[in-house]
């Protein structure tokens, strides 16, 4: 029997075999640990399918990222032929494209990294020492540094100090910082969130954690009502300093109540400032400088993105200014606005883009609320034409306002519509194929740009 | 020693309290009529028939304890010291209100006076209060969260989420439900299932009692031993008070859902004039002494509504103001 690399998580590519439990040779029995793997979440332990002997193990321990399925050790099952080790790796699934169709994706992938050194270039910051981390270490570093920096912040949610984090986000900081500044909360988001505004009004800085977004809806009335609208009911009276932080948006095959993007939701609030970083460097810079805003922040994170790496900083004075957008991509004839996983879509229909000889300003919003209208302005301004891609629901969303303050603010230089390429107005689906369908794809943005730009 | 003043208070810091009682019940009577004049808009809670609660706590803290409410709150701002100038003020939606004019009856805050509000949405200050209670303990300060909630709130989810939490992380707070036997139009009796309120706290394992909300005294020598319980065992401690509301829900309800008699019958243990007439027969305070106090507080009640009237409306420019900082 082949003992394949499981799939461990929803998200899970890859994993690590940390190490072999068993040897060659060894009789195991239904429920033995052969194994430790490293998921993209946690370490788990790999258990015998069956009784038997191991035969032969076929990747070292300490091999890093290998693929699911690939064969990591073969079991002599009692009573079963011995099967040969096969040459070509597992038939996997079907392949489905990004357009939702059984064919495989041919998408080039444009690194986010290499764009982000081009627009460094570009300006005048200083000389930051960088190392290449991926979006988790990042948020974990910006959580570390400014709870370091200011003993008022702390942080609190699900499984975010024993367990090390639900998504390792908040890994070794328990450790670090011990357990009156790192809390597990019971599962009680209506409750744990009202307790941290409270903390926020008498002065603290919470970090609120949810495990996804979408728990925040337990707790919206929290955020709304007492967090968002105290400063201004109070005449100036009471701040609230707190950072509500966790994955947003659809994940990978989660299903509706677990994939959906509130940026639409948070954006709409007066007094919220809404932050959704798209990459590693972006998300520590605007993280540190949400947990030192005096305002409550909804800080949207994503899943996905969480094992992108990217340059970041490792200073502890690097701090991204809120509401500000990246331009990281300078080009001409279109402007492409998106944020957080819509912007990796756009950078998937670049090469496609780039194939109709439009050269695109792609933008990355970064900061939803307040917004870079400067920006956006001018680049349409320049390009006068606009796509925006955004994960959430098309209908009354955060696209649909933007449009409209494009239109209001750029009228005169628009030269076609504006299109906005949204997620599909149906809770999210669970099979694949209707997954994709459901989010922004490669064909749809590039259709929108050959729309705007009156390409057939 | 009088067997109903355990707590040795003096007679100058009884006539305190009691003028503190008054000062609420004048306010709040000026409140309803010049709500009728239409000179105060929106919702409007009044605190007459619950004095003693606000007073009786008021008795157990530390000026640097901190307390938060639900929008019934216009006692307790004043209890907690601010100016009833500026608290009027806000009732008519002025500028020099508490708020500036922004917050209205159900927002007001003080953080000089440690009053963390006025909130308006049934439940949601109890999650708060938890956590400023986080914040005493975090910091290592010697304070205590008050945190008070209507017989309503006691069946709202977010509650017991905040109960478990300040048991389990052992909070210093204290929780006090003033029962006033209507949440709204709908007696306790059609809203909760089970025994008595405070109950409901003990199985997260906080401690608690049932006291006479109408009698200052009760409501004192409770909330003192509540305060030495939370200091002692640095856990959080639920007071339920026995208390009624004499007049509607807000200024808008016709109150058909509960009796004249009954109404009446509460007002033969109002508060205010029980606890005069134990200052007058059991503590011998004079009465001409009583009626000095009575009459400075009328006397400033003018002044207070006159401030408030005076005042202007706030600056148009206020409208974008203070929505971030």
């Amino acid at each position: 029997m082949k003992i394949l690399l499981p799939a461990l998580s929803p998200t899970m590519e890859t994993g690590n075999l940390v190490k072999w439990l068993v040897k060659e040779g060894d009789s195991v029995v239904s429920g033995d640990i052969l194994a430790e793997i490293e998921t993209d979440k946690a370490t788990m332990e790999l258990e015998s399918p069956d009784d038997g002997k191991v035969e032969k193990i076929l990747v070292k321990e300490g091999t890093e990222n290998i693929s699911v399925n690939t064969e990591i050790a073969l079991l002599r099952v009692d009573g079963e032929e011995i099967e040969e080790i096969s040459e070509k790796p597992i038939e996997k699934s079907p392949q489905v494209s990004s357009n939702g169709s059984e064919q495989p994706a041919t998408e080039v992938k444009i690194s986010m990294n290499s764009l982000l050194n081009q627009t460094k270039e570009n300006s005048d910051e200083k000389n930051w020492s960088e190392k290449e981390i991926s979006m988790r270490e990042a948020l974990n570093k910006a959580i570390e540094e400014e709870m370091e920096y200011d003993k008022d912040v702390f942080l609190l949610g699900e499984e975010v100090a024993e367990y090390d984090g639900a998504y390792k986000v908040t890994q070794g900081l328990l450790d670090k910082f011990g357990s009156k500044r790192v809390l597990d909360t019971p599962i009680s988001e209506h409750g744990f969130t009202g307790l941290a505004i409270g903390a926020a009004m008498a002065g603290l800085k919470p970090i609120c954690e949810f495990m996804t977004f979408n728990f925040s809806m337990q707790a919206i009335d929290q955020i709304v009502n007492s967090a968002a609208k105290s400063l201004y009911m109070s005449g100036g009276e009471i701040n609230v300093p707190i950072v509500f932080r966790g994955p947003n948006g659809a994940a990978a095959r989660v299903g509706a109540q677990h994939s959906q993007c509130f940026v639409s939701w948070f954006s709409h609030i007066p007094g919220l400032i809404v932050i959704a970083p798209s990459n590693a460097r972006d998300a520590k810079g605007l993280l540190k400088s949400s947990i030192r805003n005096p305002n409550p922040v909804v800080f949207l994170e994503h899943e996905l993105l969480y094992k992108e790496k990217t340059n970041v900083p490792e200073e502890n004075d690097f701090l991204i200014p809120i509401g500000k957008g990246n331009l990281i991509k300078e080009g001409k004839d279109v402007t492409i606005i998106g944020f957080s996983m819509s912007v990796q879509r756009i950078l998937n229909a670049l090469p496609s883009i780039e194939k109709l000889g439009v050269s695109p300003d792609i933008i990355d919003l970064r900061s939803i609320k307040p917004l870079d209208e400067e920006l956006i302005y001018n680049s349409v301004k320049k390009t006068n034409r606009v796509v925006i891609v955004e994960d959430g629901f098309g209908n009354t969303s955060f696209g649909s306002h933007l449009s409209y303050l494009i239109q209001s603010n750029c009228f005169d230089f628009l030269d076609s519509e504006i299109i906005k390429v949204s997620g599909k107005d149906v809770p999210m689906p669970y099979a694949e194929n209707l997954e994709k369908l459901a989010l922004p794809n490669t064909d749809e943005i590039v259709s929108a740009v050959k729309k705007v730009s009156y390409i057939n | 020693m009088n067997k109903k003043n355990k707590n040795n208070f003096t007679n100058d810091q009884l006539l305190k309290f009691y003028e503190k009682m008054f000062l609420i019940r004048k306010f709040e009577e000026k409140a309803a009529q010049l709500y009728g004049a239409g000179k105060i808009g929106g919702f409007c809670h009044l605190y007459i028939g619950q004095e003693a609660v606000v007073i009786g706590i008021l008795s157990s803290i530390n000026s640097e304890d901190t307390v938060i409410t639900a929008y019934r709150d216009h006692g307790h701002i004043l209890a907690r010291g601010v100016d009833p100038k500026l608290v009027m003020s806000e009732l008519t939606g002025r500028k020099d209100g508490i708020s500036k004019g922004k917050g209205g009856s159900m927002h007001m805050f003080s953080k000089a006076n440690r009053f963390y509000g006025g909130h308006g949405i049934v439940g949601a200050q109890v999650p708060l209060g938890v956590g400023i209670g986080f914040a005493h303990k975090y910091r290592n300060e010697k304070k205590i969260s008050r945190v008070y909630l209507g017989d309503g709130a006691m069946s709202n989810g977010q509650v017991f989420e905040a109960f478990n939490l300040a048991s389990l992380w052992e909070l210093p707070v204290l929780f006090i439900i003033e029962n006033n036997k209507y949440g709204m139009g709908t007696s306790i009796g059609r809203s909760a299932a089970g025994g008595e309120l405070y109950e409901r706290a003990t199985v997260f394992g906080i401690k608690g009692e049932k006291v006479d909300g109408m009698n200052f005294f009760n409501v004192s020598e409770s909330a003192i031993r509540a305060r030495e319980y939370i200091e002692k065992n640095s856990k959080p401690y639920i007071i339920e008070m026995d208390t009624y509301r004499f007049r509607g829900h807000s200024m808008s309800d016709p109150g058909l859902y509960r009796t004249k008699d009954e109404v009446n019958k509460m007002k033969e243990i109002d508060p205010v004039l029980m606890m005069k007439e134990t200052l007058l027969n059991d503590y011998k305070i004079q009465e001409e002494s009583i009626k000095n106090v009575e009459s400075d507080i009328k006397k400033q009640i003018k002044d207070v509504e006159k401030f408030s009237l005076e005042s202007p409306l706030p600056d148009l420019k206020e409208l974008y103001t203070e929505v971030y900082l």
